[in-house]
């Protein structure tokens, strides 16, 4: 079937097959490779993009689901001069990465949740990003940079 | 991109500098082996036992080859030409260790639910899948070795044909009259039994591997998600005959390792001896359940162990004896994991009298291995819970026993009752710097309130003192030991012709920041901007020599050969200064990237200026040869002794038995830092994973020996949402081993944390007569102990009262 998808504001059309799912079509069809698989289950995370400004699982989204929609992955988050994001600047300042491979679902989910609480607590950052799943850094250092993200410039630390 | 000025001398190690890494994880440039493009790849699927021990009587693949896509399916049987050797077992810790064969994929014997035995080879991973699922294999199913102590007595065979299921046993008793002694002396003994559990390692970057024949010459280059690429490539060599100089192993990202990826797997083996007989490019990528199934476990064990106590708390022997779960079979480092607890189950005490034995035990279940600790979370574990019960039974405060027990600041180097080193320590500063920060008499005072007015959510706070091993390892040890390789580490430091850097590491990062703290190493070494040194790993081409990442080897190992190269470098470039300026090589003075003529600093020789007339080789001294170059590899001359105290606070729901960690506190020392922000996140990661053993994971199987927890759906990783922010304190003890002074850290968190967390559970219930709970702390494990010890106090209680109604009547 044919899908028309918009992908970090470039539309373009293409073949698929039915059963492709979101994140295949991103990473072989688009050749966007930052998003990342983490399991089969629906449960880590690390596939987590933008559908119309929304956090989805594109292991769970059909390419088929995203005809018409807009879809920003972790290669869409930078300002065109390369300048991060300032969820990206934060995730850097603050160590919330080491091996990086749970980073761009954590970044998107993060993008999509300070959008609905501006203004977290640390509380509502951890049970914001329930579904992200990290082995590397215990959260302490994602939530920091979750916080910071959030706060106004002038309030970052 | 660094956030530190680094101008002129200013130094840069010690600072907290923003990891170079980060810009291309976090803009999706980095490229894991799933995300390389290699055109005309294909793809390979495994079918995996159902059964955790059966006869393979036929594998039909007939249904699978007619399959669209399928390019080729093989047995077992059909690749048994391909190998040269059983897949590598770098440990036989016993002259007589029991070790069966143990092939990529099985022939006429699986021995666990997930050992390979057959593989399909299709254009796209969807249809090899399709097409793995039509295999139809013949089993007879067997009897299979599931439970660990049974499979100890042998109620069951792992392997048809083996006169037993034990692979060996190792002791370690240097003195069996001194701890006899001891324990026929004590005042008061503790015997205490505890279970840990298998764990699922669940690196976030499933494995992948992908083998590319080179179109000319015959070499073959091996990209896989490894954190040894150096040891892979030798022994992917001597595993399918090929030889080793015509292999090329790269670790391009790597997400995640925690000792899952160290090791061979029989998955990097197929792709390689696929791509050799078909002569295309070959790839894998794990599923999830794969990754549950058929990557290495960890922990495992059973242990027992006891103490021998003085009245007053001291502690005069140990006895530790250890069932440890090998699996199916023996994988890289499976029967020695052990052995790295086998000399720290005193832990941070100072016991005269000690005696270590461990049996290790096949079963029907996915191979063990080293998984983040490896042998020493156990140790600490063990020491650490028993270490509570003793101040229980004694009445004492568990911070004050273990302050009675310490190894003194004034007793380094301390030779242990074990026969190691310790290198330096202070075990009572650590103590009472958590204590501080945990406010520990506030925490009591609260928790006496709570169990006064007997509220349903009680308090409890768990003390962890450990110390650790790591640095792996001087290499005369490793051969005392039985250990096959050697624990050095190498690396070269070259300038360019333009003053810049480039360092080459045998080390191979996989989420620690080597790129970061190796280019801060070398900025200050060689007084240049950390921006300028390149850090060059994990491409075998690249960096030729090295033994990888694991055990918190990199910084006190492999950083130590990098300064060392250096030096190397520095020395080269006097030289040339020398020659330069006309002066003694004596006479000059290098700081901040120039030489400079003692007493007349004007005439000076900067570093970028020698390494372009090095390069250029106009003039230089008589004999020496141009560019400015230094390699070195450093062989350990001890392990270092990471310490701390961790403290842990929980709010146990007597009711529901829920447990929730309030407050985690860890003050750890690993000598000199490179760079704090750094330790603190693998603190931070190693808490979250030690708690996670403490409370929620366990590899579980059935009695059929199914593993139910194949999902992370099923296995319960913790996420943001079931822990605390941590609060860290440190201390600074320098290693006197290195010239760097730096333990290491990549595991200390995970080693302390587990028996603070379930130390804190116990104390929260003790008063209610709560003295033992098992790993993972369920609600439910909970619920039972509080129920159980009501129950037990409702029955002293009524036996008191029958036996007052018993000798009322008897005296009626
Ligand atoms: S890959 Fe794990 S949730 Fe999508
Ligand atoms: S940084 Fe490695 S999984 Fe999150």
């Amino acid at each position: 079937m044919q899908v028309t998808v918009t992908v970090n504001g470039v539309p373009e059309t293409h073949d698929v097959e039915t059963r492709t799912l979101l994140v295949q079509y991103l990473r072989e069809v688009r050749g966007l490779t930052g998003t990342n698989i983490g399991c089969d289950t629906t449960s880590c995370g690390a596939c987590t993009v933008l559908m119309d400004g929304e956090s989805v699982k594109s292991c769970t989204v059909l390419a088929a689901q995203a005809d018409a929609h807009e879809i920003i992955t972790i290669e869409g988050m930078a300002a065109a001069d390369g300048t991060m994001h300032p969820i990206q600047q934060a995730f850097q300042e603050h160590h919330g990465l080491q091996c990086g491979y749970c980073t761009p679902g954590m970044v998107m989910a993060a993008a999509s949740f300070l959008q609905e609480h501006p203004q977290p607590s640390e509380a509502e950052v951890r049970e914001g990003l329930e579904g992200n799943l990290c082995r590397c850094t215990g959260y302490h250092n994602i939530v920091q940079a979750v916080l910071a993200a959030a706060s106004p410039p002038e309030a970052v630390r | 991109m660094s956030a530190t000025a680094t101008e002129g001398a200013t130094r840069v190690v010690g600072t907290r500098m923003l990891r170079r890494e980060d810009p291309a994880l976090l803009s999706g440039e980095a490229r894991f082996v799933h995300d390389l493009v290699v055109p005309g790849a294909l793809h390979m699927a495994v079918v995996r036992s159902p059964f955790a021990h059966a006869r393979v009587t036929g594998v039909d693949l007939g249904a699978a080859r007619a399959m669209p896509g399928v390019v080729a399916a093989f047995s077992g049987a059909d690749l048994a030409g391909e190998w040269a050797a059983p897949m590598p077992c770098a440990w036989p810790v016993t002259a007589d260790m029991q070790s069966p064969a143990h092939y990529p994929l099985a022939v006429d014997e699986a021995c666990y639910v997930g050992d390979g035995v057959a593989v399909v080879v299709a254009t796209s991973p969807a249809a090899a899948a399709d097409a793995a699922a039509v295999v139809d294999v013949a089993y007879e199913e067997l009897p299979a070795a599931v439970d660990l102590e049974a499979a100890a007595s042998d109620a069951a065979a792992a392997h048809l044909g083996a006169p037993t299921n034990r692979a060996y046993t190792w002791e370690l008793d240097p003195d069996p009259s001194a701890v006899a002694a001891a324990f026929a002396g004590a005042a008061v003994t503790v015997s205490e039994r505890y279970v840990q559990q298998r764990l699922v390692p669940a690196a976030m970057e499933p494995r992948g591997v992908c083998v590319v024949p080179q179109p000319f010459g015959g070499e073959v280059t091996v990209y896989s998600a490894t954190q040894i690429p150096h040891i892979l490539r030798t022994m992917l060599g001597m595993t399918a005959g090929v030889p080793e100089e015509r292999i090329r192993v790269v670790a391009p990202s790597v997400g995640g390792g925690f000792g899952s990826k160290l090791d061979v797997y029989a998955e990097e083996l197929l792709c390689l001896a696929l791509a050799r007989r078909l002569r295309r490019p070959v790839r894998w990528t794990e599923e999830r359940t794969e990754a549950a199934q058929a990557t290495i476990q960890g922990r495992g064990q059973i242990q027992e162990i006891e103490l021998a106590a003085t009245a007053d708390g001291r502690i005069q022997a140990v006895r530790a004896r250890i069932v440890a779960d090998m699996g199916a079979y023996l994988q890289l480092v499976t029967p020695g994991v052990p052995l790295l607890g086998a000399f720290l189950y005193h832990g941070v005490y100072d016991v005269p009298a000690y005696s270590f034995s461990c049996v290790g035990v096949f079963t029907n279940k996915t191979p063990t291995d080293a998984y983040r600790g490896a042998g020493r979370p156990e140790a600490t574990y063990a020491i650490e819970r028993a270490v509570d019960t003793l101040a229980r039974t004694l009445g004492q405060d568990p911070a004050e026993i273990r302050r009675r027990n310490f190894i003194g600041a004034d007793q380094f180097p301390y030779a242990s009752v074990a026969g190691l080193t310790f290198d330096s320590g202070n075990y009572e500063g650590a103590l009472d710097v958590a204590l501080g920060l945990a406010d520990y008499s506030g925490l009591r005072e609260e928790q006496g309130r709570r169990r006064r007015t007997g509220t349903r959510m009680q308090l409890g706070v768990g003390l962890s003192c450990y110390v650790e091993m790591c640095g792996l390892a001087p290499s005369r040890v490793l051969a005392s030991l039985n250990y096959v390789a050697g624990g050095w580490e190498a690396a070269t430091v070259r300038m360019l012709p333009t003053g810049k850097v480039q360092v080459v590491t045998g080390s191979s990062p996989h989420g620690q920041g080597h790129e970061t703290s190796w280019s801060m190493l070398v900025a200050d070494k060689l007084g240049v901007a950390p921006d300028d040194v390149d850090v060059l790993h994990s491409d075998t081409a690249i960096s030729p020599f090295g033994l990888d990442t694991y055990g918190s080897r990199s910084l006190s190992v492999g950083g130590t050969a990098i300064v060392m190269a250096a030096d190397r470098v520095i020395e080269k470039a006097r030289l040339l200064a020398a020659h330069q300026l006309e002066v003694a090589p004596e006479d000059l003075e290098y700081e901040g990237g120039r030489f400079s003529v003692r007493g007349s600093a004007s005439r000076a020789a900067e570093l970028g200026a020698l390494a372009f007339a090095a390069f250029v080789a106009h003039d230089l001294p008589e004999g020496m040869e141009p560019n400015l170059e230094g390699s070195a590899t450093y062989d350990p001359v001890n392990f270092t002794f990471p310490f701390g105290t961790h403290v842990a606070v929980v709010e146990v729901d007597t009711e529901t038995g829920r447990v929730e960690l309030s407050r985690y506190v860890a003050v750890d020392d690993c000598g000199n830092q490179v760079n704090p922000l750094i330790v603190d996140g693998q603190v931070h990661g190693g808490i979250a994973q030690g708690v996670a053993q403490a409370l929620w994971e366990e590899a579980a199987y059935d009695e059929a020996g199914n593993l139910l927890t194949t999902s992370l759906a099923d296995y319960l990783v913790p996420a943001a949402s079931e822990l605390p922010s941590f609060t860290l304190g440190r201390t600074v003890t320098p290693s006197p081993s290195n010239p760097l002074g730096a333990k290491g850290i990549g595991e200390a968190g995970t080693i302390a944390s587990t028996p603070a967390v379930v130390n804190a559970v116990v104390d929260a219930l003790a008063h209610l007569g709560v003295t033992s709970m098992e790993m993972p702390v369920t609600p439910e494990r909970v619920w039972r102990a509080v129920r159980g010890a009501a129950g037990q106090s409702q029955v002293e209680q009524s036996q008191i009262e029958q036996s007052q109604i018993s000798t009322t009547g008897g005296g009626a």
